[in-house]
């Protein structure tokens, strides 16, 4: 019975890592950048939260919208102030990469300068219980994440296959170039791509806060590295890949710190992502991308 | 109904299109011919706005394009098939198609159902292949898929780069015949080839383009019978 609590609990974590991965197998997936940025976004989305609550003093119900738009306008406003214009024109993937990292080490010394560089703590979000499931006994935050991550990717799935931006996406990740021939403002897709990737981050922000109630202007940092390796595990540009790496990687974890030792569980995470780039780089999901010539 | 006047394009140090002046008229086909690296693309990737021209005009129906966004083109009537047809693979060829009719309102839903059955008309195969990945699809029928992905979006003119290129002979004659089908219900051509004597068999004007500029032009029928045209492009 350990055992599976033990799993469940991974699956809860692993929900976190889940639904961060997906904005950086969405972006990745149209317009091959690797938005390190992406991991300081939950950072943003927690101290939304903060603010609204603790600050403000409003109810945890106008901090979770406010959080969301908070990241997705951040999303959109960090690809129109620094990547737009390397990506109209072109610009090699290095400076894409750099210009990632530049954005990352902004934000996190923006929050730095504006709330200070120590962690403050989190008021209660969702009151903490203990659910009873036969004889298992599961914190109400491992489930509330659980759920509420599947719930996103599903939504997130619907989105992609049956709405039109959804259809543009796809085309767009395709061939960008065909998608504009069929009419598509692909600089409007990608936009949009940064607006949904950010606003799950924020979901992403409200699940960790409330698992985890406290808050830093580096904590993007590791989260997001863990969110990015559960991207490339389950195949980046791939949504239920991404879903799948998030929830191995909580559970890789949770067990490793169960039963190995705590200390570990950093080097398991990245030995994994060794591992699976020797063996399979794809991704356990992902499509091997033919390259053009 | 399209007018290029005197665009220059570059690549880099690259001078890929050099003063290139050239018309279609309403109801016409046009073909562009010339070898391998004459520009005959670059051409086509201008006019639709993927690539840019660096001084020069071109309009579309009396509005001026050269400086307009792809998608916007698209809007204005002009479609592409492009080189080497570009389907969305991964699509089924049905999601291919609706992709095709993108720029419509959701108000034209029965309009564009009917254009959809009007496309597995004309072209049968795809109707049975409707559920597939359009990557499984045969060259010949990826370029049935990408001429009626560009039917979907009602163009007043079609652009098609090289749809002959890689197939089969009984192939090529099928897609020229629909291409002229499609030309006969209305919708002006301009189309690029290397297979010269097939363009100019089936169109009414073309020029012949070498490194970047037009060197002859004229009724396709006289091009044809032309002795410098004979000698390059029909290996007579």
């Amino acid at each position: 019975m350990d055992f599976i609590t033990q799993v469940i609990n991974g699956l809860g974590l692993g929900s976190i890592y889940a639904l961060v991965a997906l904005g950086y197998s969405m972006v990745y997936g149209i317009v091959q950048l690797i938005n390190f940025a992406h991991g300081d976004i939950i950072m943003v989305g927690g101290y939304s939260v903060y603010l609204v609550m603790v600050i403000y003093g409003l109810p945890v119900w106008v901090a979770i919208p406010v959080s969301i738009i908070v990241c997705a306008l951040a999303g959109m406003l960090i690809e129109r102030v620094a990547y737009h214009r390397l990506l109209i024109h072109n610009a090699a993937r290095i400076s894409l990469l750099i210009t990632a990292l530049g954005v990352s080490i902004f934000l996190q010394n923006l929050f730095m300068l504006i709330f200070g560089s120590d962690p403050k703590s989190m008021p209660t979000i969702f009151p903490a219980e203990l659910i009873k499931l036969g004889s298992l006994e599961l914190a109400s935050s491992t489930v509330i994440n659980i759920v509420v991550s599947v719930l996103m990717m599903m939504g997130l799935q619907l989105l992609v296959d049956k709405s039109k931006i959804g259809k543009a996406m796809q085309a767009t990740s395709e061939d960008a170039g065909a998608a504009k021939l069929m009419g598509i403002n692909t600089n409007k897709v990608v936009l949009m791509t940064f607006a949904i990737g950010s606003a799950l981050a924020a979901v992403g922000a409200v699940l960790y806060s409330n698992t985890y109630p406290q808050i830093k202007p580096d904590m993007g940092n590791l989260l997001g590295i863990k969110a990015f390796i559960a991207a490339v595990l389950g195949g980046i540009g791939s949504i239920p890949g991404a879903m799948l790496g998030g929830y191995i990687l909580g559970v890789a974890e949770s067990l490793t710190k169960a039963y190995i030792s705590t200390t570990l569980t950093d080097a398991v995470v990245f030995g994994i992502l060794i591992l699976m780039l020797l063996v399979k780089p794809s991704g356990l999901m992902g499509k091997n991308r033919k390259e053009k010539v | 109904m399209l007018s290029v006047n005197d665009i220059n394009v570059y690549y880099g140090a690259i001078h890929a299109l050099k003063g290139l002046s050239f018309h279609v008229e309403e109801g016409e086909i046009v073909s562009l011919i010339g070898a391998n690296g004459a520009g005959k693309t670059t051409a086509m990737h201008t006019v639709s706005g993927l690539l840019r021209s660096k001084t020069g005009d071109i309009t579309f129906m009396g509005e001026s394009i050269e400086k307009m966004e792809p998608h916007r083109i698209v809007r204005l009537g002009l479609a592409q098939v492009p080189e080497g047809r570009r389907v969305f693979s991964n699509l089924t060829v049905q999601e291919n198609l609706q992709m095709g009719a993108y720029i419509r309102p959701a108000t034209q839903s029965r309009e564009v159902d009917r254009d959809l059955e009007l496309v597995f008309k004309r072209f049968p195969r795809l109707k049975e292949r409707r559920r597939q990945q359009a990557g499984t699809l045969s060259g010949g029928e990826q370029q049935m898929l990408a001429i009626g992905r560009a039917l979907m979006s009602r163009p007043k003119m079609m652009l098609l780069d090289e749809p002959s290129m890689g197939l089969s002979p009984i192939l090529v004659q099928e897609i020229f015949s629909c291409i002229r089908e499609v030309n006969e219900s209305g919708t002006t051509i301009l189309l690029v080839e290397q297979n010269a004597k097939m363009a100019l068999s089936i169109s009414n004007r073309a020029y012949v383009l070498e490194t970047g500029s037009i060197i002859l032009k004229g009724k396709s029928s006289e091009l044809l019978d032309n002795e410098q045209v004979r000698r390059a492009y029909l290996g007579a």
